[in-house]
């Protein structure tokens, strides 16, 4: 019998696992699919792209600075051993445009924006001003969640290109200014190498990692158990998950544009 | 905080986003070099350019004084036409300076090193380098190398 019991245990957490991951199709197909009111939701987007976006901005372009100023010096240190510290802007465009950019960033963004966006919308969910609203008449999935959700689809690619950019000329910084290489070289063999399908490729993998992680953030917040043990416990999995999302998605990705398949 | 400040923000951001994604495009992955048009032009021919790119820096004496601007082939004489963008600064080359192209260390990137005459004219904006030696190709060498190796009893 004891055996059955953990085989009944073991279906009810699959079947749970299916039916939130159901839930959550189902959400965001209602997030989705629905009337455009254009007029009415931008000044709701507008409010959403400042705290999920603007309030970015610092610790991304930091994380940029310093992404690309540690890529330059690991790389110049590598290179300078075989007298290849010409090709310094090629390692540090290359690494900082495929991947650091796009998966640092998403990485930063769920921390930052993603947790904040669950919570918020979990305490809305726990002190009932969902089901408040619902009962003035007034669609919490449009007024509530929708904005949270096209904010943060629109502001992921925006903060990878700002974060990219930023750790190009950090690595700039540590390799041209205070290491010596040849400012010239630095740009023309980037240029050589870094091809624009590149860029666009990055800014293709953060616009898939936005729509994940601020989908996982707003589903994870308007699922969540009404209680604060909840929230917290909420607040975490959108972390989790996020991150284990962006990894797992980024090569996947990265599989299929290279030309794996 | 008023809502004019938060739009004032939220466009302050998207202008960072294009700012970032034009730096992205035109610097880094060079759809078309944008950088100032002063500067004065050099042409020199080379038999062979090697892996001399546009942007290539052009040294003296170990500084640095320009960049290629233009790589095109000659379809008469058949020969690569190096366009070389030197700093007004330096205006002063003597018109029999000549023109090589060397390598940064052993595997670096190919660059020109101009050597001055001792003429007393001067190069004018889009004056032409005479004397000019090409790159020198790794497997060139190599193949000579190999062939004197093998054929020791030829000519001494």
């Amino acid at each position: 019998m004891l055996i059955l019991d953990k085989l009944r245990l073991l279906g009810q957490v699959g079947l749970e696992l299916l039916m939130s991951l159901g839930r959550s199709g189902l959400f965001l197909t209602q997030l989705l699919i629905r009337k455009p009111q254009f007029k009415r939701s931008f000044p709701l987007l507008i409010e959403q792209l400042y705290f999920i976006g603007v309030l970015s901005l610092v610790i991304i372009a930091l994380s940029g600075l310093f992404i690309g100023m540690v890529v330059g010096l690991q790389g110049y240190n590598t290179l300078n051993g075989f007298g290849a510290s010409e090709q310094l802007g090629q390692l540090v465009a290359l690494s900082v445009v495929r991947e650091l950019g796009p998966v640092v960033t998403a990485l930063l963004f769920a921390g930052r924006a993603g947790s904040a966006l669950t919570a918020e919308v979990g305490l809305m969910k726990s002190t009932e001003q969902l089901a408040s609203m619902e009962m003035m008449g007034v669609d919490p999935l449009w007024r509530v969640i929708a904005p949270r959700f096209w904010g943060g689809f629109i502001a992921m690619p925006l903060l990878m290109v700002i974060f990219s950019a930023v750790a190009i000329w950090g690595g700039y910084l540590v390799g041209v200014v205070w290491l010596g290489v040849d400012g010239g070289t630095f740009w023309s063999a980037m240029q050589a190498t870094v091809n624009f399908n590149d860029v666009v490729n990055g800014i293709i993998k953060s616009i898939v990692f936005g729509g994940v992680v601020t989908w996982i953030a707003v589903f994870q917040g308007y699922d969540t158990v009404p209680t604060a043990q909840g929230i917290g416990l909420a607040t975490t999995r959108t972390v989790v998950y996020s991150s284990l999302a962006v990894l797992g998605l980024d090569f996947i990705l990265t599989a299929v544009m290279m030309g794996g398949w | 905080m008023s809502e004019r400040i938060i739009v004032i923000w939220v466009g302050l951001f998207m202008l960072f986003g294009i700012l970032a994604l034009l730096t992205l495009a035109f610097k880094v992955s060079g759809l078309s070099s944008a950088i100032g048009n002063d500067g004065y032009n050099l042409t020199a021919a080379f038999d062979n350019v090697g892996g001399l790119k546009v942007r290539s820096p052009v040294s003296l004496a170990g500084v640095h004084i320009g960049e290629v601007s233009a790589i095109k082939l000659d379809n008469v004489q058949f020969k690569a036409i190096v366009t070389l963008k030197i700093d007004p600064k330096y205006q002063q080359l003597p018109i029999d300076t000549s023109a090589s192209i060397l390598t940064q260390g052993l595997l670096g990137a190919n660059y020109i090193n101009l050597t001055p005459g001792f003429a007393h004219t001067v190069l004018k904006n889009g004056g032409i380098v005479q004397d000019t030696h090409p790159a020198l190709i790794l497997e060139d060498l190599i193949g000579q190398l190999i062939f004197s190796l093998k054929s020791p009893g030829g000519k001494k």
